[in-house]
């Protein structure tokens, strides 16, 4: 066909020797049409178009660079106190211009007031703690916390949600009316009363996170699955001889884990949040341990003279949120076989 | 002859899509006659909606544009008319009943108020004239307790019965001109009949000419007066039905034939489906559309696109076959026959 | 009708049951005693005292009494401030954090909802973009931080409104609009992509199909659908705003009853730490039976008649 289609198009007149018999065969006919793009390539060619999602994506993985090496690049610990340098305004050399010139409040230089000779890049508490070092751990703490309490609200989720869905029947019936009575419960609130009985610290903070917060997933797989199973392409691999595991494998899974994944990106946030609404109302982590909320904490204390203090956490902890939401908004629209045309 | 009442003069519309500009009507001309009904036969995806919602300017403006033709109604270039002399003609003058009684009727609102909302638009009818009027409409499309039923819900009705509530709303106005898609695909079969049964029967009552798109030849048997095939955004082939069910020319038409199931036929001759599938609108070229799953492709049908021929009175064919040059022993067989008939 | 109203009140009862259940037993597991300073009573005092809360009695017998007037409505009595009754602390505390998360609420849904609204009417234009982002800002800055800042800025650099003072109208603005902050977010999120989903509908195209003008298809069929919806975020919101009123009366000193649940967290008073949670549980689990209830009013294709819609 292609021979034909370039001996005829040289001439732009119908000529008699263009009337003469050349099908085309059936095969290529066919063939012709847009090659088929599998789900999750097209998934992602729809993120990457998405410039919110890959803007917060890369600030996101700076974040979490920044957050990992940032404390070790200072000689100073979380926990190193220096009285003779406390409550010192962020100063950084070369950019003065803004702002960080070591001035207080009052417009006075602390650094030449007091003497000192090193730079304190975000200032320091009122031990004389490097705050720097403080805010990057305690997003290290923080984000730490997130990822733990998410992975496990996965897996319970996965596998009650999965075992509810599949056995179906009288199972499915239990374990739902369990979950509604726990949908009616404010979380919040659970989790204050836990995080009270429980010694506090890290792992107490997630082991009351996920008490309430693996329902939520496992309402989603439930769904997903019931969704699945009862569809057509299911039942014709069923029909077609497919065994169970690979009849999870193959299609339930594949089709579940973009639900799955969305969900977990709003987990993420969801639980930044609680641990620092928890440290905010003094529920968090103990001194001189530090996560974002309780920096937070600490910095609105001492807001008024030390607005700093406030500041930079505060910065820190919108960014992780706005790049976790932007990012699951994206992997939602992308993730969303609707919009697939 | 009658004059037309709606003529639509070489119309070309565009879409824009992620994979560019699709042109899915591709030059469509026809005329429609005062009381007459107008069949648009084609595969899905060959144009005929597009078509029908730009008669009525209901394309989404975002993305969609008529780049080229025209289409008149009663003297007046419908593409040119003011939005608001356009309201004025929805409903009034030309009116549209959609494929899918479920979801075409706005769910939380009654149906009365919803039959009511045109009259009391164009014929400035008074709240009690205009629920009079909707009942008289409701009565005439065959409503049992007509009275009752316009103050319940689109989701009291039946398929069928909501389908006659969309054609007893598009009717209301006494409009010229009914634009049909579809109207009886979503329906059962038995439900199918009875619906075209009032159509035409409304139709006699009101001297409305419809426009009728469908792809069941069976109920362009039952209804048309007139018949236009249309493959790939443009109508290959248009004359009346006699001509277009007993001497079709385009082997398009010959195929839809062919591949349709008689009652009174040898069961033992098999369907004839027609081989491949409709081009993609988005990469076609120049040349016939329909080459590609034509069984007498020539070389001219790749590269050059036929012109429409007039084979008898208004009876016209886009086909290379009709040309002169086409030697003799190249035309089919039942084309030659039914010809020579 | 009625025989769904039976059913869903029955399932409030028990869900309520069940965290009255957790919560009286968590309770029995903190560490410490209730009393303050207990080095500074005697053991004769604070047998007085055990006896006089009935502290001294079985666990079973403390939890069938506590229920026992529960019913009643009583929540027992505070242990740090003597004499004091649950009850009457809450009735007292209330009314600030009431009239601040009904401010902020009604606030923040018409900010919310014309944002919303204008956003999807104008699909696709800076506008648009504008409102998604500022939602976007608005769901993920947290409430507190967000309230820090304003009170910083707003009341301590710029001296516009009160700081941190319950005197007048005008100290519960900037805790109002904190609050409200979420629910802007929330509603004007959700309803600009309910719209969206709306004018995509085949119903609307029918009423364009009319002849109706584009004003009444939007207001008659577009808004009047994505509206319903809407109700069904009241019970989210409600969260949101029981959780901010917690934070944010601490951050501006509003004698509420977040502010009174934090600090009895930080004192440990037992009883008024149960008495707030379960009043909080009931409200919640009241405005999801409301929105259910509402919700069937206001979408006709719901009907509570017998088992099937």
């Amino acid at each position: 066909m292609k021979n034909s289609v370039e001996e005829t198009s040289k001439s732009n007149e119908v000529t008699e020797d263009l009337f003469v018999k050349a099908p085309l065969d059936i095969g290529k006919s066919e063939e012709i049409g847009t090659p088929a793009v599998s789900f999750w390539r097209e998934a992602f060619q729809r993120l990457a178009k998405n410039k919110g999602s890959m803007i917060s994506l890369v600030l996101l993985l700076l974040l979490i660079a920044t957050a990992i090496i940032g404390p070790s690049l200072n000689e100073y610990t979380y926990r190193s106190q220096n009285l003779a340098h406390s409550n010192l305004p962020p100063k950084v050399q070369g950019l003065e211009w803004l702002g960080l010139n070591g001035t207080d409040s009052n417009g006075v230089d602390q650094y030449t007031e007091r003497d000192v000779q090193v730079n304190y890049w975000f200032g320091t508490d009122e031990f004389g703690r490097d705050l720097w070092t403080r805010v990057w751990k305690g997003t290290q703490i923080s984000l730490f916390i997130a990822l733990v309490a998410a992975a496990l609200d996965l897996i319970i989720g996965v596998i009650y949600g999965g075992i509810s869905s599949f056995y179906g029947g009288r199972v499915d019936n239990i374990m739902q009316r369990i979950i509604e009575v726990l949908i009616g419960i404010p979380n919040l609130i659970i989790i204050i009363l836990f995080i009270l009985i429980l010694e506090p610290g890290v792992r107490s903070i997630i082991l009351a996170m996920i008490i309430t917060g693996w329902v939520g997933m496992a309402r989603v797989v439930r769904g997903q699955v019931l969704q699945l199973k009862g569809q057509e392409f299911v039942l014709a691999s069923r029909t077609l001889g497919a065994s169970n595991p690979r009849l999870i494998w193959k299609h339930i899974l594949p089709n579940v884990m973009g639900p799955v994944i969305v969900t977990v990106m709003f987990t993420i946030p969801t639980a930044i949040f609680f641990e620092a609404f928890l440290s905010f109302i003094g529920l968090g982590l103990q001194a001189p341990l530090a996560s974002l909320g309780v920096l937070i904490e600490d910095g609105y204390k001492s807001m008024r003279f030390f607005s700093y203090k406030l500041i930079y956490p505060a910065i820190i902890i919108s960014s992780i949120m706005i790049c976790f939401n932007l990012l699951g908004d994206g992997l939602r629209d992308a993730l969303d076989p609707k919009m697939r045309k | 002859m009658k004059s037309n009442i709606l003529s639509v003069d070489n119309l070309h519309v565009s879409f824009k899509t992620q994979a560019g500009r699709v042109t899915a009507v591709r030059g469509v001309t026809f005329g429609l006659k005062k009381g007459e009904t107008l069949a648009i036969v084609g595969e899905s995806g060959s144009g005929k909606s597009v078509t029908a919602r730009s008669i009525m300017r209901l394309l989404p403006k975002n993305n969609t544009e008529v780049t080229k033709g025209d289409i008149v109604y009663e003297d007046r270039s419908l593409l040119n008319v003011s939005i608001k002399d356009m309201q004025e003609i929805r409903g009034a003058e030309i009116s549209m009943v959609f494929q899918d009684p479920m979801t075409s009727l706005n769910p939380t609102m009654k149906v009365g108020k919803q039959i009511m909302e045109g009259l009391q638009k164009h014929q400035k009818l008074s709240k009690a004239q205009a629920r009079e009027r909707a009942l008289e409409m409701l009565q005439l499309v065959g409503i049992p307790s007509a009275e009752a039923r316009l103050e319940d819900y689109p989701h009291n009705f039946s398929g069928g019965m909501r389908q006659r509530v969309v054609i007893a709303m598009a009717l209301v106005c006494n409009p010229k001109v009914l634009i049909a898609d579809e109207p009886t695909t979503a329906l059962d079969v038995t439900i199918q009949a009875q619906i075209l049964d009032l159509m035409k029967d409304l139709q006699k009552k009101m001297d409305t000419a419809i426009i009728l798109i469908t792809h069941d030849l069976g109920v362009v048997a039952n209804m048309a007066d007139r018949v236009a095939v249309m493959y790939a955004g443009k109508i290959v082939e248009q004359g009346t039905l006699d001509e277009i069910f007993y001497n079709p020319q385009h082997p398009y038409t010959l195929g839809l034939l062919k591949s349709m199931p008689k009652l009174n036929d040898d069961r033992t001759v098999p369907l004839l489906p027609i081989p491949g599938s409709p081009p993609d609108l988005a990469t076609i070229g120049e040349g016939c559309a329909f080459a590609a799953r034509c069984p007498h492709t020539m070389k001219v049908c790749h590269s050059f696109t036929p012109e429409d021929t007039v084979v008898d009175g208004e009876h016209t064919v886009a086909c290379w076959l009709q040309d002169t040059r086409t030697p003799k022993e190249y035309l089919p067989k039942e084309l030659e026959t039914s010809q020579s008939r | 009708m009625k025989r769904y109203l039976v059913q869903r009140i029955g399932f409030m009862l028990v869900t309520l049951f069940v965290i009255v259940t957790i919560t009286f037993f968590l309770m029995q597991l903190l560490p410490g005693t209730p009393f303050t300073n207990p080095e500074k009573l005697t053991n004769q005092q604070l047998l007085v005292l055990n006896a006089k809360y009935g502290l001294d009695q079985p666990l079973g017998i403390q939890y069938i009494r506590y229920l026992g007037n529960l019913v009643q409505g009583d929540l027992g009595y505070s242990f740090q401030n003597v004499g004091r009754s649950v009850s009457s602390i809450i009735g007292e505390r209330i009314g600030p954090s009431a009239f601040l998360g009904l401010q902020a609420l009604i606030f923040g849904s018409i900010i919310g909802l014309i944002l919303g609204i204008v956003s999807a009417l104008k699909h696709n234009t800076l506008f648009d973009y504008g409102s998604v982002t500022l939602a976007v800002l608005g769901m993920s800055i947290p409430s507190f931080v967000f309230a820090a800042l304003l009170q910083y800025y707003v009341g301590v650099k710029l001296e516009w409104l009160p700081v941190a003072l319950w005197e007048g109208y005008s100290s519960t603005i900037l805790p109002s609009f904190a609050l409200s902050v979420i629910v802007i977010a929330t509603v004007a999120r959700f309803i600009r992509s309910e719209m969206l989903e709306v004018i995509g509908q085949d119903y609307v195209i029918t009423a364009r199909a009319k002849g109706i003008t584009e004003q009444q298809v939007i207001v008659k069929h577009v808004i009047r659908n994505a509206l319903i919806p809407v109700v069904t975020m009241l019970g989210p919101l409600a969260v949101a705003i029981m959780t901010g009123t917690l934070v944010i009366e601490k951050i501006f000193a509003v004698p509420g009853l977040g502010e009174q649940f934090t600090l009895s967290i930080i004192v440990l008073d037992y009883s008024v730490i149960m008495g707030i949670a379960i009043f909080y549980s009931a409200l919640f689990i009241i405005v999801i039976f409301l929105v259910d209830i509402l919700y069937g009013f206001l979408d006709p294709r719901i009907s509570y008649k017998g088992e099937a819609g």
